[in-house]
């Protein structure tokens, strides 16, 4: 196998991050979109402000690999946990994960409840993006290889 | 209940020698909204009262809103266009007037439904403008925002009929909070206040927010008053500076430090209004006390301050001048030139994601702290604007986010 720093195909992953409908934030998506392309996956950056339908209907066609939500505005509990349901309709088996700053008062604790309303993980202490390269490490070992 | 003019509080605070210090606070509630413009009247500064408007009214999202209301779910602000008229009259009531006026902060990329709704409750000061507050907030066409805020600038200058004199606030000085070059924050403001005069607008503010070295913000608020003198010398006008914002500081000292900078920055520049930063802004939406805390906090160090000093020419004026005219000569309404200067990458953001957005120019902190462009794309800019530079990695554009935030929580 490759030992360059170019990953090999089989564990490249196809990846779309994007911000939930409410929020205008846009360099944590600019900065975690970096920080995948390094890793060496493709990435699809939806953007701000991206309506339910958009980001559904965006996921559906594209059939990635990864789903990563991030939101900041202190509103992404909320549009968190209404996106998730249509977003399941569409890709039963993705792993789909979100974080960032999620609610208003800078306390965290958000986690359960959004695993429970299906998602595969939950990314908002101040340990965030190094416990999500492990588990994009994870997923792109397990993956199609 | 006409509240006198927000432009003429600004006017007779900068005759007394005294900087207007202005919160950003938003409040779900209305209870809670009242007790914290209650709180920042009773401060002890000279201080405009705001309303920050909440993200699902922004975006216009009005059923979330509702869902929110009736679940006591968390809002980031004061939803104004779901509370009726009345509510907000209620709000406001005995607190605002001529000594106390109060601005609507939005984020609103198509705001006719928040200016209504702060037209219906007696208010008439606002901000924001067709490419501050769609670019870095909002996937809506450029072309229709310039649309949504044309008729925006018609509802509110409606409103001189009934005796107010409407004011409207540039944010263009603020784009994307960071790495945003000084030349293009001037240039964005300048061409924002021209599209409110020509849509009837005679009261405005044009904004500039705090960057990475003072000498250079300092030159640059200088460029902003002259191109301001020079094209919008027949309307009202008056400068607002911003407290840093982008990544704040996240110690106590870091932060209070910032602002206290941002204070001398506006007096030493001749801002006539200051919006400040709180101690929470790294972490959490500030409390009132926080809020009145950081008012106090800047009224403090602008009342230290000593305007003037020597200001250095590294080429902002030339720069933004350059913005400025290239804009103007592509068309005679200042609505059309912006969509297609943001087309033919006239006007072209670093790092912003809008798909309008030309998204080939990029900026850097350099060695010495100032922002520099590494990248200018279509600017119309002076040969020798740009440092060229490789784009930055993940870690390194993230140094230059956080360059402020490291320099100021060490100190
Ligand atoms: C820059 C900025 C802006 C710019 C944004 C420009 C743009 N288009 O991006 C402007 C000025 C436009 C803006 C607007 C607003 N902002 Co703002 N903004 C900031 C600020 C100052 C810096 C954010 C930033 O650039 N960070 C740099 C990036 C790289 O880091 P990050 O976003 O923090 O993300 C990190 C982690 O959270 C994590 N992460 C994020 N997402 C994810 C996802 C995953 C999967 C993982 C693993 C990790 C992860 O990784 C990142 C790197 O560590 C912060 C405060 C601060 N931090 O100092 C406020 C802040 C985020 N804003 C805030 C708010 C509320 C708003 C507004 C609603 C206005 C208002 N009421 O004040 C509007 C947004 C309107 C809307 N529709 O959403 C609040 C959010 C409050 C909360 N969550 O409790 C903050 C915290 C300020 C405050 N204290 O009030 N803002």
């Amino acid at each position: 196998m490759e030992l360059d720093a170019a990953r090999p195909d089989a564990a490249r992953l196809d990846i779309v991050v994007s911000g939930l409908a409410s929020d205008a934030h846009t360099w944590n998506l600019v900065y975690l979109q970096l920080v995948l392309e390094e890793m060496g996956h493709r990435v699809t950056n939806l953007g701000a402000c991206v309506p339910d339908g958009l980001l559904t209907s965006r996921c559906g066609q594209a059939a990635p690999d990864l789903v990563v939500l991030s939101s900041v505005n202190g509103h992404g509990f909320q549009d968190a946990r209404r996106v998730i349901g249509p977003l399941r309709a569409r890709l039963a088996c993705t792993p789909v994960v979100v974080g960032g700053k999620l609610g208003v008062d800078g306390t965290g604790g958000h986690a359960e409840a959004l695993l429970a309303a299906g998602f595969d993980a939950v990314f908002e202490n101040a340990d965030a993006i190094a416990a999500f390269r492990g588990y994009v490490e994870r997923l792109a070992a397990g993956v199609r290889s | 209940m006409t509240g006198g003019s927000f432009g003429d509080f600004v006017a007779r605070a900068a005759a007394a020698g005294e900087l207007v210090v202005q919160p950003r606070m938003g409040v779900p509630g209305p209870e809670g909204m009242r007790a914290g413009l209650a709180a920042v009247r009773g401060a002890g500064v000279r201080a405009a009262g705001t309303i920050t408007v909440d993200s699902f009214t922004r975006v216009g999202d009005h059923l979330a809103v509702h869902q929110a209301l009736a679940t006591g779910a968390e809002l980031n602000g004061y939803p104004i266009a779901a509370h009726s008229p009345e509510t907000t009259r209620s709000v406001l009531n005995g607190l605002h007037g001529a000594d106390f006026p109060v601005q609507v902060r939005h984020g609103s990329a198509c705001p006719q439904k928040i200016v209504a709704a702060l037209l219906a409750a007696g208010l008439d000061a606002t901000e924001g403008g067709p490419l501050s507050y769609c670019l870095p907030y909002s996937r809506v066409p450029v072309a229709e925002s310039v649309r949504a805020w044309a008729e925006s600038c018609l509802l509110l200058s409606d409103a001189r009929e009934r005796g107010a004199r409407p004011h409207l606030e540039s944010f263009g000085g603020c784009m994307m909070g960071q790495l945003c070059p000084p030349s293009l924050l001037v240039a964005i403001s300048v061409l924002e206040g021209l599209f409110f005069r020509q849509h009837g607008v005679d009261s405005m503010s044009l904004s500039y927010a705090q960057q990475t070295d003072p000498d250079q913000d300092a030159e640059a608020m200088a460029a902003l008053r002259t191109l301001a003198a020079e094209h919008l010398s027949d309307v009202d006008w008056h400068v607002v500076l911003y407290t840093y914002m982008g990544v704040f500081p996240r110690t106590p000292h870091g932060a209070t430090a910032l602002l206290q900078r941002s204070a001398e920055l506006a007096v030493r520049t001749g801002a006539e209004r200051l919006i400040v930063k709180t101690t929470a802004e790294a972490h959490r939406i500030p409390t009132v006390a926080e809020n009145v805390a950081a008012l106090v906090t800047a009224g403090a160090a602008a009342a230290r301050a000593e305007p003037g000093g020597v200001v250095e020419d590294t080429g902002v004026l030339a720069e933004a001048r350059a913005l400025v005219d290239a804009v103007l000569d592509l068309a005679p309404d200042v609505g059309i030139a912006l969509v297609r200067a943001v087309e033919r990458g006239y006007l072209d953001v670093p790092y912003c994601l809008h798909q309008d957005n030309a998204g080939r120019t990029r900026a850097f902190v350099d060695g010495a702290g100032r922002l520099r462009w590494s990248r200018t794309g279509a600017l119309p800019l002076p040969a020798g604007s740009a440092v060229p530079a490789p784009d930055p990695t993940a870690d390194e554009l993230l140094r230059s986010l956080t360059h402020v935030e490291r320099a100021f929580d060490r100190g």
